[in-house]
């Protein structure tokens, strides 16, 4: 569990560069939230010794922390806090137990019950920005939306947003944790080399991004975003890496891990081209989540010495 | 590239500290018990009575059908008991207890240490010498070895696979073997391809013993058909099924036996055991058994005769250390601990290992959190999370489907989980409940 949360490190110090103290204090609130309820239940609720030392509620927080504006109340942040970990968590039975994504579950309830507070993105000025009053703006994706919506050419949309290399390193509006490729990849780079995880899950849901989007985007470059563009902006890459990898909620074969990342990959996209939100990362991972049961049922690994039935 | 098993596997710490450590002949014991009951099969039959006068090498007990195996006396001396003494399982089996007297060979072995290069029997001989001399798979297994060697009708072999993988953490028996008896153990490899009919034999060693390995190859090119592969090291590429994959890539179909894929599969131990069974008429009666652990005073490869208590290899090592948590009959991987040093050693003995208190306490257990690592290091291919679950509910059914008979028992599973859970335990229970239930149907 600390390995990912070292792997998480370069992500937070470029959220810190970019959005300055609103991104600190997002964080430890909502990692410190986390922690406490998780204590709290343990002790109070549940009778159990309490387990908060194996880091997961850690992560959890920092995950949570990931998918929110840095300018979110302190309140909503709490509110996440407590369904991450009551509902997502607890209410199944603690850490390996749990069908969904706790930070996830957390995520998606504040985005259906704050709209407007889970989608006002401080523009990126640089560590001087403030937490309370911060200047928003629309993020890359949500211009993109708008903009083929009311008929623009996707060139002419390409013109207001940040480039391409801007956004590797971070240079754009959005949650504090998807903003920068750069320090996503290195992550997982690191997560990689402590084989912390397999590459099987990640690689999967970008693939099947990269190719979707990128076939839209050749039969009309003009009402469709180029494949880099989906794979820089929105979750995607916080998604695949440290959102649809969790131990608990992904599959235990290395074929189904390929299913549940193609899933992740068709459903994110089905959201952002043709659904109503201009993201659908978070969406995608939970649907595939319900899956995992399923999939670890019919999918199974290739047994040594296994007898055709044909 | 060296040769290995494809799917999953682990490297624990090797450990070997008695490989640089010539096996030493240990001193005769007071008394043995050796136990009727040492192998794969149906127990033997004891042949001798209270009283009896016995020397090295009579037959003590008889093989009570195909798959089993006749017991030679490994010491002079008289008969004491034929009764029940507790073995390393922790239960009392029927043992031939003798009281030793001197060191009186039976006259029909040749006692001479000259290397016997040519093969005069024929190959039904030859699996009659074997099975006449009680030889049984030393790896530990104890599979009777002429069992492997008659080969039913419509079975064709093509290959013999030495196996001198040693792959168990701190066990160095085989190691030393293939130093010391190097030049026996070829001749006996050439008398198993006799019996067999085949003109291949593979020896796989694996890389961490490169001094075995150059030795043999050497030696090789004066034994037509013998040749050395060095492997990777892998655990568990001494299992016979990830072997037979890494060495000739032929998968032994689940259920199904080596010689279904041509293959048979005999440890360096076994084929020294034949060299003097065939070329010196000598019965298996002694082995090399590896006694270490981290806090030994010197760890040692003992040559020892069956039926010797435990006790005196701890003895002639230095004695037990204070800081003693466990002893293992075994290696650490697959080994199972034993409550008593008075058990006497047995064909399948390989090492025992003393393990210090702190290296010996279990993991804390928490939850299973899936992350799936011993789903990724089964060599079997198997889900040993959902096998250990469907063990604990007793769902026998699910278990079988499952592929428990399929599991080696290897314990990667446990070495590489993180919630510190005791799979293997649990798979093991299952697996016996499944195989008792199989049985029951026929």
């Amino acid at each position: 569990m600390f390995d990912v949360v070292i792997a998480m490190l370069p992500v937070l110090a470029i959220s810190i560069y970019f959005f300055g103290m609103g991104a600190i204090i997002v964080t430890l609130t909502a990692v410190v939230s986390c922690l406490a309820f998780e204590w709290l239940i343990q002790k109070y609720m549940l009778k159990q010794e309490p387990s908060i030392t194996d880091g997961s509620a850690l992560v959890t927080g920092i995950l949570l922390a990931f998918n929110m504006p840095t300018n979110l109340p302190i309140g909503i942040i709490i509110i996440g806090s407590l369904v991450a970990i009551g509902v997502g968590k607890m209410s199944f039975g603690g850490l390996g137990n749990n069908p969904f994504n706790p930070a996830l579950v957390g995520r998606v309830f504040l985005l259906i019950s704050f709209p407007v507070q889970m989608t006002s993105w401080p523009v990126p000025t640089g560590f001087s920005n403030s937490y309370t009053d911060a200047v928003t703006g629309a993020t890359p994706l949500g211009v993109m939306k708008e903009g083929i919506g009311a008929g623009e050419s996707v060139s002419a949309i390409m013109d207001k947003i940040p480039s391409h290399m801007e956004m590797f390193y971070g240079h754009m509006g959005g949650s504090m944790g998807e903003i920068a490729a750069v320090a996503l990849l290195l992550g997982f780079a690191y997560l990689l080399i402590r084989k912390v995880i397999t590459w099987h899950i990640p690689i999967s849901i970008i693939a099947t991004i990269a190719i979707f989007t990128g076939i839209l985007w050749m039969v009309n470059p003009e009402a469709n975003a180029d494949p880099l563009f989906h794979l820089l902006t929105g979750g995607i890459l916080l998604g695949a890496i440290f959102m649809a990898t969790d131990y608990v909620t992904s599959p235990m074969s290395i074929k189904g891990m390929w299913v549940y990342g193609i899933g992740i990959g068709v459903i994110t996209v089905l959201i952002r081209v043709f659904g109503a939100y201009p993201e659908g990362v978070s969406f995608a991972i939970l649907i595939m989540n319900a899956f995992v049961p399923l999939i670890n049922m019919y999918i199974k690994p290739k047994r040594f010495g296994e007898i055709k039935n044909d | 590239m060296l040769k290995t098993f494809p799917k999953g596997g682990v490297h624990p710490a090797e450990d070997k500290y008695s490989a640089n450590n010539a096996i030493e002949t240990l001193p005769l014991p007071k008394t043995v018990s050796i136990p009727i009951a040492q192998h794969i099969g149906a127990p033997s039959k004891p042949v001798v009575n209270k009283g009896d006068k016995v020397k090295v090498g009579d037959k003590i007990a008889e093989s009570a059908g195909f798959v089993s195996a006749n017991i030679h006396s490994s010491v002079s001396g008289i008969v004491v008991k034929v009764d029940n003494v507790m073995d390393s399982t922790g239960y009392k089996r029927p043992c031939v207890v003798i009281d030793v007297e001197g060191d009186e060979w039976n006259e029909s072995i040749d006692r001479s240490t000259d290397l016997k290069k040519e093969i005069s029997l024929t190959d039904k001989e030859i699996i009659n010498k074997i099975n006449e001399s009680g030889i049984v798979g030393l790896g530990g297994a104890t599979f009777p070895s002429h069992v492997k060697l008659s080969v039913p009708a419509g079975k064709r072999i093509d290959v013999l696979i030495i196996n001198g993988v040693e792959c168990e953490p701190y066990l160095t028996s085989d190691h030393r073997l293939m130093l010391e008896k190097a030049e026996e153990m070829l001749v006996g490899i050439q008398i198993l391809m006799k019996a067999l009919g085949v003109n291949s034999a593979l020896i796989g060693i694996e890389n961490n013993k490169p001094d075995a390995i150059s030795h043999l190859d050497t030696l090789v090119k004066d034994y037509p058909g013998i040749k050395v592969h060095a492997l990777k090291v892998q655990y568990p590429q001494g299992g016979e099924k990830q072997l037979i994959k890494a060495l000739i890539n032929r998968e032994v179909p689940s259920g199904a036996l080596p010689l279904d894929v041509g293959a048979v599969v005999h440890n360096v131990g076994t084929a020294l055991a034949v060299y003097e069974a065939v070329q010196k008429n000598k019965p298996l009666f002694e082995r090399v058994v590896t006694l270490t652990g981290k806090s030994v005073t010197k760890p040692s490869n003992f040559m020892v005769r069956i039926g010797t208590p435990v006790t005196d290899l701890v003895e002639a090592a230095g004695g037990l250390p204070e800081d003693t948590g466990k002893i293992i009959n075994g290696g650490p991987m697959m080994g199972k601990a034993v409550n008593s040093l008075e058990i006497p050693v047995v064909k399948g003995t390989s090492g025992i290992l003393i393990m210090p208190a702190d290296l010996s306490k279990r993991k804390k257990e928490s939850d299973c959190i899936r992350c799936a690592k011993c789903v990724s290091v089964c060599p079997q291919g198997l889900e040993p999370y959902l096998l250990n679950k469907l063990a604990l509910l007793e769902k026998n059914d699910k278990l079988e489907t499952g592929g428990v008979m399929d599991c080696i028992e290897c314990g990667s599973c446990s070495y590489t989980c993180p919630a510190g859970l005791p799979l293997l335990d649990y798979i093991r229970l299952g697996k016996s409940r499944v195989s008792q239930i199989i049985r029951s149907r026929k």
